[in-house]
């Protein structure tokens, strides 16, 4: 099986405004119809229908035996998920919660993102391990981590994040096809947000480690994923009004990291700020930013910055817009871009 | 009005009087499954010296034999290979070959064992290739082989975390409609992970194929037992997840292969996971590297020797003139042949290409381990040619 899926012929119904969360449940509905060996598990994902209601009507349509409503316990459900998939099945985990899923880290890197590897290839793990991530939904402790940097310090594992619901359809379809386990990282505060695509039209399927310009711009570039994208293109269009023409650059997959993408924008802008919620320190705007730098040395008229959340465990909801990366500290960042020897 | 006079009245009757309103009594209480067929027996199965040897498979016991002398024998070679520096380390399962041999011989061509990092033996006794049983521990590969071809998950190093992995697999062919089982294999000091708890709960809920085998061989390095749980017996913690736990003397080769044969049938029949604890004893240290006369005597170590598994089977099937001396000599030569080719293939270097380290990562290797491998592939080019 390859991560490229055919897309599925267009209905006839009209069209109406998709969320984020009813493509997820479309694709893993798509893909469940075309492949029996697809399986849904995970805590409430049956009748209730996730407590995003992401899975919902899947139980309802495949059965319980398809979409299972599991004992409560992540390590249990991530770890009978790598033994359906020693048997032939594709899993698709969901874990309830961002800070609900560690329980589970034990089970996904010592054996689902080393399997393949220890069995010399014999035994791939199929595995999609679904995380709603991130804040602003003004959620209580434990419902508002980032927690992408523990994951892209896995070897073994595919990272993805969608930022469109587009994408999110593409790529969990890609995930779901992916012969390799994939964390598949949901940002929760963009459930909600709608696109002109309707699960009745066609929608492409993406294939993983590819990303995307959003917006060209010959100024700088900000590279960011997830969450923080809507935030990045809300900067670009004011950072118009001070002169600033911003590309921005939408990641949609941290592991692999598309060099290719990233690197050619920042060669043409000469300027970039790397956008992310999680904390900066040992996060992904790090190791990004280490890369932009390695590849682009010579094009950079200053260095690559990072916006990121604060260095602190994610806040309580009365105070989490002091900590997340908003358009004007992303503005903020590229004012400072106007390196000047010396400075 | 009234009922607000009513229930200020009734506040102030003496106690013990009568309440105006009697809080609805809750729906009567019932358990889910009585418990009591679940509990093990008060003492561990044995069958040898007993009567119910009769029952059991004369070719069945000569097997068992066979192997249990073959198992001390490969017992002994890995042990001694990693004197020699051939083997990194080596977990010995001398004194517990009984459990290891009966594992294997439980099971079906088409039902799957999940062996721990000191159960080589079980998969060697499955059909596995000696040397490729031992990869993980020599250090050219994780697991090597290939966990398909006799259905044998990769030993597991992690504790009790393959546990789950067989519950899942036996609920995905039960899913497909195959009547497989999974065997899986735990310690004692296994028991006290998570895993282990979850898988059991899991394995009860989804009435899933599975056997949980815990060889409880009296200490987890050097924690005993009564250091690692107070239950009463481990077999015990079957009972809240709702399956039987079964108790078998562990050094006992005819009493293992009977439960757990017991525990296989069952669940290929659809009666769900058993959780199976075989009493025995770890005589070696845990491995090379450990100093077992740091938390246990000499005395217990010689009474556990007293009631050695290949013992106890020899002298029972000599009784019955099922074993004589041809038949010893036989079972120890075949032994000896397996040890022989076991030493002179693991005395041959194995032949590493270390090309292989971004082999198996990914399905396709991403841009970033290209790279990584065209690196090593120059540094192995400058490395040959300055000879
Ligand atoms: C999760 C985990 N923690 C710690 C270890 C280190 N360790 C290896 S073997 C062992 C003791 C295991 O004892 P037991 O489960 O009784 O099995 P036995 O060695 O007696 O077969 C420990 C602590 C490990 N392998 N995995």
């Amino acid at each position: 099986m390859t991560t490229h899926a055919t897309a599925r012929p267009a209905a006839k119904a009209a069209a109406k405004p998709a969320t984020m969360a009813q493509a997820l449940q479309r694709a893993m509905r798509d893909a469940m119809a075309e492949d029996p060996t697809v399986h849904v598990l995970g805590e409430d994902v049956g009748t209730l229908g996730g407590v995003f209601r992401v899975t919902d009507g899947l139980a309802k349509e495949f059965g319980e035996d398809r979409c299972t409503d599991t004992p409560l316990a992540e390590a249990g459900i991530l770890g009978t998920a790598v033994g359906m998939a020693m048997y032939g099945l594709r899993p698709v985990v969901e874990m309830q919660f961002d800070a609900f899923a560690y329980p589970a880290f034990e089970q996904l890197i010592s054996h689902v993102s080393r399997m393949r590897n220890r069995t010399r290839g014999a035994m791939p793990m199929p595995i999609v391990v679904r995380v709603p991530y991130g804040g602003g939904i003004g959620g209580v402790e434990h419902h508002s981590d980032s927690s992408e940097a523990y994951y892209m310090a896995t070897p073994g594992l595919h990272v993805v994040t969608p930022a469109t619901v587009e994408d999110a359809y593409g790529l969990l379809r890609a995930a779901i096809a992916s012969d390799d386990p994939v964390v598949f990282l949901e940002p929760k505060r963009l459930y909600w947000s709608k696109s002109d695509w309707s699960p009745e039209a066609p929608a492409a399927v993406e294939p993983i480690g590819k990303a995307v310009v959003r917006r060209r711009g010959t100024s700088a570039t900000l590279i960011t994923y997830g969450p923080s994208l809507p935030v990045c293109m809300e900067a670009a269009e004011a950072a118009q009004a001070e002169g600033w023409d911003l590309e921005v650059v939408d990641l949609r997959s941290l592991v692999p990291f598309d060099d290719e993408t990233v690197a050619a924008s920042v060669k043409r802008t000469g300027r970039a700020v790397v956008v992310h919620e999680s904390a900066g320190f040992g996060g992904p705007g790090g190791e990004i930013a280490a890369r932009v730098t390695e590849r682009c040395f010579h094009h950079l008229e200053a260095p690559v910055l990072r916006v990121a959340g604060f260095d602190i465990p994610y806040p309580p909801p009365m105070l989490e817009r002091h900590h997340l990366p908003g358009v004007d500290r992303v503005l903020d960042a590229v004012a400072r871009l106007q390196w000047e020897a010396g400075s | 009005m009234d009922s607000l006079q009513q229930r200020s009245s009734t506040v102030q009757e003496p106690p013990g009087a009568a309440l105006a309103y009697r809080p609805t009594p809750p729906p009567a209480w019932q358990p889910r499954t009585d418990p009591a067929p679940l509990l093990p027996d008060a003492e561990p199965l044995r069958v040898l010296g007993t009567d119910a040897v009769a029952d059991a498979d004369p070719e069945l016991l000569r097997r068992l034999y066979a192997e249990l002398v073959r198992g001390r024998r490969y017992n002994a070679q890995a042990t001694a290979l990693t004197k020699q520096g051939r083997l990194a380390v080596y977990p010995s399962t001398t004194g517990q070959e009984a459990c290891e041999v009966a594992a294997a011989l439980a099971l079906e061509e088409r039902d799957w064992l999940f062996p721990s990092y000191r159960d080589t033996l079980a998969a060697v006794a499955r059909g596995l290739d000696p040397v490729q049983a031992l990869t993980l521990l020599r250090g050219d590969w994780h697991t090597g082989y290939d966990p398909h071809e006799h259905r044998i998950a990769p030993l597991c190093t992690p504790l009790a975390t393959q546990l789950p992995h067989a519950v899942g697999l036996a609920h995905a062919a039960r899913l497909k409609g195959d009547d497989v089982v999974a065997l899986a294999m735990v310690g004692d000091g296994g028991t006290s992970e998570g895993d282990f708890h979850e898988a059991l709960n899991f394995a009860a809920v989804w009435q899933a194929p599975v056997v949980f085998f815990v060889q409880n061989n009296g200490f987890a390095i050097s924690v005993p037992l009564a250091k690692q749980t107070a239950a009463p017996s481990l077999a015990h913690k079957a009972v809240g997840y709702g399956m039987p736990g079964r108790l078998v003397d562990g050094n006992d080769a005819v009493a293992v292969h009977q439960v757990l044969t017991e525990a296989v049938t069952r669940a290929r029949r659809g009666g769900g996971p058993t959780l199976v604890e075989a009493v025995t004893y770890r005589i070696d240290a845990h491995t090379n590297a450990d100093d077992a006369t740091r938390y246990r005597g000499d005395g217990e170590v010689e009474t556990w020797r007293a009631h050695d598994p290949i013992l106890l089977l020899e002298r029972e099937l000599t009784e019955r003139g099922l074993l004589d001396e041809d038949g010893r000599r036989e079972a120890a030569e075949a032994a000896e042949t397996m040890a022989a080719a076991l030493r002179e293939r693991m005395n041959a270097d194995p032949v590493l290409d270390p090309m292989d380290l971004f082999a198996h990562v990914y399905a396709e290797r991403t841009a970033q381990l290209r790279e990584q491998a065209e690196q090593l592939r120059a540094e192995l080019d400058a490395e040959s040619e300055a000879g």
